[in-house]
C-alpha cells in the first residue's frame, strides 16, 4: 500500500505516552496517505484519542517521531498543528448556543470593519464554505435551535473554515441519525476526492466497511494492524482489537436461548397507560404512550434523538414528573412515586449520561456500586466500610471492570470500564424492570459484547427490559418488539423478526406513519 | 496506600504552605514601605502569638470561633450549597446561649446548663439557616443571595431586641448569664492568665471530630457528599437532593450558632452586640484553605486567628492593618495557588512515574 513516491499525509512511529503509571501509547504508529479516508479503530482505552491528541499537538509524546507532510513536527503545539491544516473535531460538541452558526464557525478569527464584527461578511463567507462543502445550514441560526447532525456540521465547518486539510473525526456518527450519516459519509467522500485526508476514529464496523480505505488497529496502547479495507472483513477487523475472536451478532445467541425454551413466568413486569409528559419549552414531548413490557421481553425504542425517547426513560425512572397518565410496575402504579420507591418496586435504570448522572465521577469505585443502594450496606446510619470493600471487590472482578482497582476515582476509568461500573450497579441486584438507555454509547467492542450479553442473560432470568438506543443495529439485534419514537408518540411498533432498516428509518424521519396508540 | 497518603497529604498541605510562603513576600514589601524591617516584624509577630502563653491563649480563643464558622461553611459547600450567612447564624446562636443562660436558675447544674445553653444556640443557628433552605428547596431562591440579605435582617432585629429592651445600663450587652459557664483555660493551665481561650475549644474540636465521621463514615454523609459533586446522578440514584440541602443548610446554621457560647459561655459570658462580626465571612476563607475537611478547618483557623492576634503584637511598629492584608492575600494566594500546584504537583509524579 505505501508507496514510497508520494509523502504521507501523516506518519507517527514508536509514539509513547503515559499518564502516571498508566500507558496510553507505547509503540503507536500511524501512516494516512493524502486522500485518505483512514479509520482508527480500536477498543475504549487503546490509546486512539492519545494519538490523536498528540498529532493535534494537545498532548506532547514521551517519545517517537512524528512527520506532517514530510515534516517533522514531533512535540509540536496546537496552534503549529492548526497553521499547518490539521483540524480536529472532537466527540463533544464545543459551540456557544447563544450565537449564529456563523458566528461560531468564525468565532476566533472574526471579520471586522472598523474594529467592529461584521456579521455580514461573516454569513456571506460562512454561506460559501457550506456550498463548497455540501454541508448545508443556514449561518443566520442559533446554533441553540440545531439538531445534533446539524451541530455537528456546524463543528465540521469550524475546523475547515480554519483551512484544515487533515480532518479528524472522533466518533462522529455517535449522535446522527440513520440518514443524516449518509449524508456526512457524502460530504466525506467529496472533501476525499477534493484532495483531502480524512481519519475516522470509530467503534462501528459497518462505517468503517462502508466509508475508509485504510485501517489503523490499535490495542493497548500499540498499533497492532494496518489493514485495507476492500481486503477485510469486520470479523477480522474486530478480531484485531480484541486479541480474539468476537460474536458480532448478539442476535444469533437470543435465538439460540429460545430455542432452549426458557419461558419466564408471565405477570408483571413494565406497563404504561397514556402516558404524558410536557416541557415548559417543547410542549409535549412524550405524547399519549402506552405499552406493556412483559417479563422476559426486550422492547426496543428506536427513533432519532430529541424525539421524547430521554423524557419517556427520566417519566419512568421517576425523574421527571408526569403530566396524566399512569406507570406500573409489576402490577403496582408507582406513578406518584419518588426515584428512591421505585427502585424498591423493582426498577433498576442505566441512564443515557454516564457523566452526569449514572456516576458520581470523583467517588471511587466501590461508593459508586452502592450509590441508590447505599442503606442496605449501611447500618444504623453508619456505613458499612468492610461490606462496601467485599461487595467492591466482587463486582469489579464479575464486571471485568478495569484496572480492577475498587478504591480508585471513576473519573479515571474509560468510557467502557465507566459502563461497566454502572452496569455492576444496576444488575447488581434484584430487579424486575431494567431500563437500558443508551448503553453501549462510547464503549468498545469488546465492552458492547459484554453488555449485550449481560442483557440478554437478564432477560432470559424474566427481567423486563427497555433499551433505548440510538444505534440502530443495537435495537433489532437485542429486542423482541421494536417501537419507533417520533416526535413524542410511538409512531410504529413492531416485531423484530420481520423489521427491516429502511422500514424503520422511514418511521424514524416520520415519512411514514402507523396508526398506533 | 501510603502513596496515596503521602499524595493527599501534599496536595493538601503544599499549597497552604505556598500561599503561605507569597504572603509573606507581599507582606515584607508592605512592612518595608513602613519603614521597618521585616524580620524583628515578624519575630514579633510570631512572639505575641505563639511565642507566650497569654497570646497563644488568645490565638486559641480567636481560632475556636473561626473553626465554628469554618465548619459550617464547609459543611454547605460539601453539599453544593454556599451558606454566606454565618455571619448572623453565629449571632442569633451566641444570643439564644446567653437567654437561656440567664433564664436558667444559678443552681442548674453546670454540665446541663451548657449543654441547654449549645442547645439553644444550635437551634437558632439552625432556624436562621432553615429559612434559605426552605426558600430554596420550595422556591428556588438562591441560598446565597437569601443569606446575605438574612444577615442585615438578624443582625438589626438583634440589635434592636438589645438596645431597645435587653441592655445593660451604658452598654450594649445583656445581663451576665448565672448558668452554663465554660471555664477559660486558665482553670486548668494557670500560665494562660488573661487569655480568653476556654473550654469551647473542646466543643469545637469533638465538633470536628463528629463532623468528619458524618460526612466520610455515614449513610447521610455519603448522600450528602453525592448530592453536592453530581447533584444529578444523586437524583438519579434516588437520593432526594432537597431533603440533603435542607438538613446541611440547618446543620451549617446549628455549627455556626454553636460558635456563639466561645464568646457568650466562655468569655465575657452576656451577649454584646457585633460579638463576633467578621467571624462569618472570614469563615469562608477558613473553609476554602482548610479544603472543607473538619480537620483541615481546624489548622486553617489557627492560621487566620495567628495573623489576626498577630497584627495587634505589631501594632506598634507598623498598623495592624497589615495582617488584615496578609490574611487576604494569603486567601488570593490559596485560591490562585491551589489549582496550580495541584497541577505541577500531578506532572510532577507523573515524570517520576514515567
Amino acid at each position: 500500500m505505501t508507496n514510497p513516491a508520494i509523502t504521507p499525509a501523516i506518519r507517527m512511529t514508536g509514539i509513547e505516552k503515559s499518564f502516571g503509571p498508566v500507558q496510553a501509547n507505547r509503540g503507536a504508529s500511524l501512516e494516512v496517505m493524502p486522500g485518505e479516508i483512514h479509520a482508527l479503530v480500536g477498543e475504549n482505552g487503546a490509546g486512539k484519542s492519545t494519538l490523536m491528541k498528540i498529532l493535534g499537538g494537545l498532548l506532547s509524546p514521551d517519545a517517537g517521531k512524528m512527520e506532517v507532510n514530510g515534516r517533522d513536527v514531533t512535540g509540536w503545539t496546537t496552534p503549529d498543528a492548526i497553521k499547518a491544516g490539521i483540524g480536529i473535531v472532537h466527540q463533544h460538541f464545543m459551540l456557544v448556543p447563544t450565537l449564529t452558526v456563523a458566528e461560531n464557525i468564525v468565532l476566533g478569527m472574526e471579520p471586522t470593519k472598523a474594529g467592529m464584527f461584521d456579521g455580514d461578511r461573516a454569513n456571506a463567507e460562512v454561506e460559501k464554505l457550506t456550498r463548497e462543502t455540501g454541508l448545508v445550514i443556514d449561518p443566520k441560526r442559533k446554533v441553540s435551535d440545531l439538531s445534533v447532525g446539524e451541530a455537528q456540521r456546524v463543528e465540521i465547518l469550524k475546523v475547515l473554515f480554519r483551512g484544515a486539510k487533515i480532518l479528524i473525526l472522533d466518533e462522529p456518527t455517535a449522535v446522527l441519525s440513520p440518514p443524516e450519516v449518509k449524508e456526512l459519509w457524502n460530504v466525506m467522500r467529496k472533501m476525499r476526492d477534493n484532495g483531502g485526508t480524512i481519519v475516522l476514529i470509530t467503534h462501528r464496523l459497518d462505517e468503517v466497511m462502508d466509508l475508509t480505505d485504510v485501517i489503523t488497529v490499535m490495542r493497548a496502547g500499540r498499533t497492532v494492524g494496518r489493514l485495507v479495507t476492500k481486503d477485510t472483513t469486520p470479523s477480522e477487523i474486530a478480531k484485531e482489537m480484541v486479541g480474539r475472536d468476537v460474536a458480532l451478532s448478539a442476535r444469533e445467541k437470543r435465538n439460540a436461548a429460545a430455542a432452549h425454551g426458557s419461558a419466564a413466568p408471565r405477570s408483571a413486569g413494565l406497563e404504561l397507560r397514556n402516558v404524558v409528559v410536557t416541557d415548559p419549552v417543547r410542549g409535549r414531548v412524550v405524547d399519549n404512550v402506552s405499552f406493556s413490557l412483559a417479563p422476559g421481553e426486550i422492547l426496543g425504542i428506536a427513533g432519532v434523538e430529541g424525539n421524547g425517547q430521554t423524557e419517556l426513560v427520566e417519566a419512568i425512572a421517576g425523574l421527571r414528573k408526569v403530566e396524566s397518565g399512569s406507570i406500573w410496575i409489576d402490577g403496582k402504579d408507582v406513578t406518584n412515586l419518588d426515584v428512591a420507591h421505585r427502585r424498591e418496586a423493582g426498577l433498576t435504570h442505566i441512564p443515557e449520561d454516564r457523566h452526569r448522572r449514572g456516576l458520581v465521577l470523583d467517588y471511587t469505585v466501590a461508593n459508586n456500586l452502592v450509590l441508590g443502594v447505599q442503606n442496605r450496606f449501611s447500618l444504623s446510619g453508619w456505613l458499612n466500610d468492610r461490606k462496601i470493600g467485599d461487595y467492591a471487590a466482587k463486582q469489579v472482578a464479575a464486571y471485568d471492570i478495569r484496572p480492577p482497582i475498587a478504591a480508585a476515582y471513576a473519573r479515571g476509568f474509560s468510557g467502557g470500564n465507566q459502563q461497566k461500573i454502572v452496569l455492576a450497579r444496576e444488575m447488581g441486584h434484584g430487579f424486575s424492570v431494567l431500563l437500558a438507555s443508551q448503553p453501549t454509547r462510547g464503549v468498545d467492542v469488546g465492552a458492547i459484547e459484554f453488555i449485550h450479553a449481560q442483557l440478554l442473560a437478564a432477560r432470559d432470568e424474566g427481567k423486563a427490559i427497555l433499551l433505548v438506543s440510538a444505534e440502530l443495529n443495537e435495537v433489532m439485534a437485542l429486542s423482541d418488539r421494536i417501537a419507533v419514537m417520533y416526535r413524542g408518540q410511538f409512531a410504529a411498533v413492531m416485531d423484530a423478526d420481520t423489521a427491516t432498516t429502511e422500514q424503520l428509518g422511514e418511521y424514524m424521519i416520520g415519512a411514514k406513519k402507523e396508526g398506533v396508540a | 496506600m501510603s502513596d496515596r497518603f503521602r499524595a493527599q497529604l501534599e496536595e493538601a498541605v503544599l499549597p497552604a504552605v505556598i500561599a503561605l510562603l507569597i504572603a509573606i513576600v507581599c507582606g515584607d514589601l508592605l512592612i518595608i514601605s513602613y519603614g521597618q524591617a521585616p524580620g524583628p516584624v515578624y519575630r514579633m509577630l510570631l512572639e505575641g502569638t505563639w511565642g507566650n502563653w497569654y497570646g497563644f491563649g488568645q490565638v486559641l480563643y480567636k481560632a475556636t470561633t473561626l473553626a465554628f464558622t469554618g465548619m459550617a461553611i464547609a459543611i454547605g459547600l460539601r453539599a453544593g450549597l454556599f451558606n454566606i450567612g454565618a455571619e448572623s447564624q453565629i449571632a442569633a446562636g451566641g444570643f439564644a446561649a446567653a437567654i437561656v443562660g440567664i433564664w436558667l436558675p444559678a443552681a442548674t447544674p453546670g454540665i446541663i446548663a451548657v449543654l441547654l445553653c449549645i442547645l439553644a444556640a444550635g437551634a437558632a443557628g439552625g432556624g436562621v439557616a432553615a429559612i434559605p433552605a426552605v426558600l430554596k428547596t420550595k422556591f428556588g431562591a438562591h441560598e446565597v443571595i437569601v443569606t446575605i440579605m438574612l444577615n442585615f435582617i438578624v443582625l438589626a432585629f438583634l440589635n434592636w431586641l438589645i438596645t431597645a429592651h435587653l441592655h445593660q445600663p451604658e452598654s450594649l450587652h445583656t445581663a451576665a448569664i448565672r448558668a452554663g459557664f465554660l471555664p477559660r483555660l486558665q482553670s486548668f493551665l494557670p500560665a494562660f492568665r488573661g487569655a480568653a481561650a476556654n473550654l469551647s475549644i473542646l466543643v469545637a474540636i469533638l465538633t470536628a471530630l463528629a463532623l468528619w465521621y458524618y460526612l466520610f463514615k455515614s449513610r447521610g454523609g455519603y448522600e450528602l457528599r453525592a448530592a453536592g459533586l453530581q447533584p444529578e446522578a444523586a437524583e438519579y440514584s434516588g437520593i432526594s437532593v432537597h431533603n440533603v440541602w435542607m438538613k446541611a443548610m440547618i446543620l451549617s446554621g446549628a455549627i455556626a450558632g454553636i460558635g456563639g457560647i466561645n464568646y457568650v459561655l466562655g468569655y465575657e459570658h452576656y451577649y454584646e452586640d457585633g460579638f463576633a462580626t467578621g467571624a462569618g465571612f472570614l469563615g469562608i476563607a477558613v473553609a476554602l484553605v482548610g479544603r472543607n475537611n473538619p480537620f483541615g478547618v481546624l489548622v486553617a483557623a489557627l492560621l487566620f486567628a495567628t495573623l489576626s492576634q498577630g497584627g495587634l503584637a505589631i501594632h506598634a511598629f507598623v498598623p495592624k492593618q497589615i495582617a488584615d492584608v496578609l490574611q487576604a492575600i494569603v486567601i488570593i494566594a490559596i485560591s490562585a495557588a491551589v489549582p496550580e500546584v495541584r497541577r505541577l504537583l500531578l506532572a510532577g509524579r507523573k515524570r517520576v512515574a514515567a
